[in-house]
C-alpha cells in the first residue's frame, strides 16, 4: 500500500493506493475454466492520533488496486498515520505513513 | 493442598473460556455490511445500509464521474459536499450485480470530499448517497461505457 500525506492550512490531504487483485469471483479463467475465487478488500480505515479519521468499506466493484483520495482536518507535519486493510479471505495489510 | 480431580477439570474449564473470552475481540472485524453489499438491486442495497430507499435528490451532493468511459474497469469518481454534519459517502452502480460499491464513514473532522475508482460492468447510473443529519440526499449521472475503444 503507497501512501502519500500532506498537510496544507491545518488540512490532511491523504492518498492511498493498495495493491490488490480485487478479484470479483465471477471472473473465468480462460484455459483451465474455472471460476476465479473472489478476494477483495472488505474495509480499509485511516487512523491518526489514535482516532480513526477514514473508514471505507468495499464490494467487488471497486477497481483493481484501489486508489482513494480523502482528508481531515489537523494533522501535524512528521506525525505517522496508521492505515490498515482487510480482505475477504483474512489477509491484512498495515502500513504508518509520515505526514509531510 | 491436594487438589481434586473435580476442581482440576473445573479450574480448566474457566481458564479456556477466560482465553476465548480475551481472543474474540481480537479476531472479530468491525461490521462490513454484507447484506448490503450482497444486494442485487439498487433498492435493497439503499435499505440493507441505510434502513430506508427514501433519497432526495439534491444538487448540494457534488458526484464528479466522467459522461463517457472508455475503460469500464477503472472509473474515476469524485463525491463531495458542503453539508453540515454529513455521517457517511455511498456510491452505487445501478446495473452492476452488486450496486453497492464503496461505502465511507466520514467521522466529526473528516472533509466530506472523497475520490475512488470504481468498476463498471456496462453503461449505467452512478448514484452517490450522502447521509448527514439522520437524512439521505443523492446525486445520479449516467456513464456511458464503450465497448471495443472504438468510442461508439
Amino acid at each position: 500500500m503507497k501512501v502519500k500525506a500532506k498537510v496544507k492550512n491545518n488540512i490532511t490531504t491523504v492518498r492511498v493506493l493498495a495493491k490488490h487483485p480485487m478479484e470479483t469471483g465471477r471472473r473465468v479463467n480462460k484455459e483451465t475454466g474455472e471460476k476465479i475465487p473472489a478476494k477483495y478488500i472488505q474495509e480499509l480505515t485511516c487512523e491518526y492520533d489514535d482516532k480513526v479519521v477514514f473508514v471505507a468499506q468495499f464490494g467487488t466493484s471497486v477497481s483493481q488496486n484501489p486508489y482513494l483520495a480523502f482528508s481531515f482536518e489537523g494533522g501535524k507535519k512528521g506525525d505517522a498515520l496508521q492505515l490498515r486493510w482487510n480482505d475477504n479471505t483474512g489477509d491484512v495489510e498495515k502500513t504508518e505513513a509520515k505526514i509531510k | 493442598m491436594a487438589i481434586s480431580r473435580r476442581k482440576f477439570l473445573n479450574m480448566l474449564t474457566i481458564g479456556s473460556a477466560a482465553c476465548l473470552t480475551l481472543l474474540t475481540p481480537i479476531s472479530a472485524f468491525a461490521a462490513w455490511a454484507s447484506d448490503a453489499f450482497n444486494a442485487t438491486k439498487p433498492e435493497d442495497a439503499y435499505k440493507n445500509l441505510f434502513g430506508s430507499s427514501d433519497l432526495a435528490q439534491s444538487d448540494e451532493v457534488k458526484l464528479k464521474v466522467p459522461k463517457i468511459a472508455e475503460n469500464g474497469g477503472a472509473v474515476p469518481v469524485s463525491v463531495k459536499t458542503s453539508m453540515k454534519n454529513v455521517e457517511s459517502i455511498s456510491i452505487f452502480v445501478k446495473d452492476n450485480p452488486q450496486p453497492l460499491t464503496a461505502t465511507f464513514q466520514i467521522p466529526a473532522g473528516t472533509i466530506p470530499d472523497i475520490s475512488t475508482r470504481i468498476r463498471l460492468a456496462q453503461t449505467s447510473t452512478v448514484t452517490a448517497v450522502i447521509k448527514a443529519g439522520g437524512k439521505l440526499y443523492s446525486k445520479s449521472q449516467e456513464v456511458k461505457v464503450t465497448i471495443g475503444g472504438c468510442g461508439g
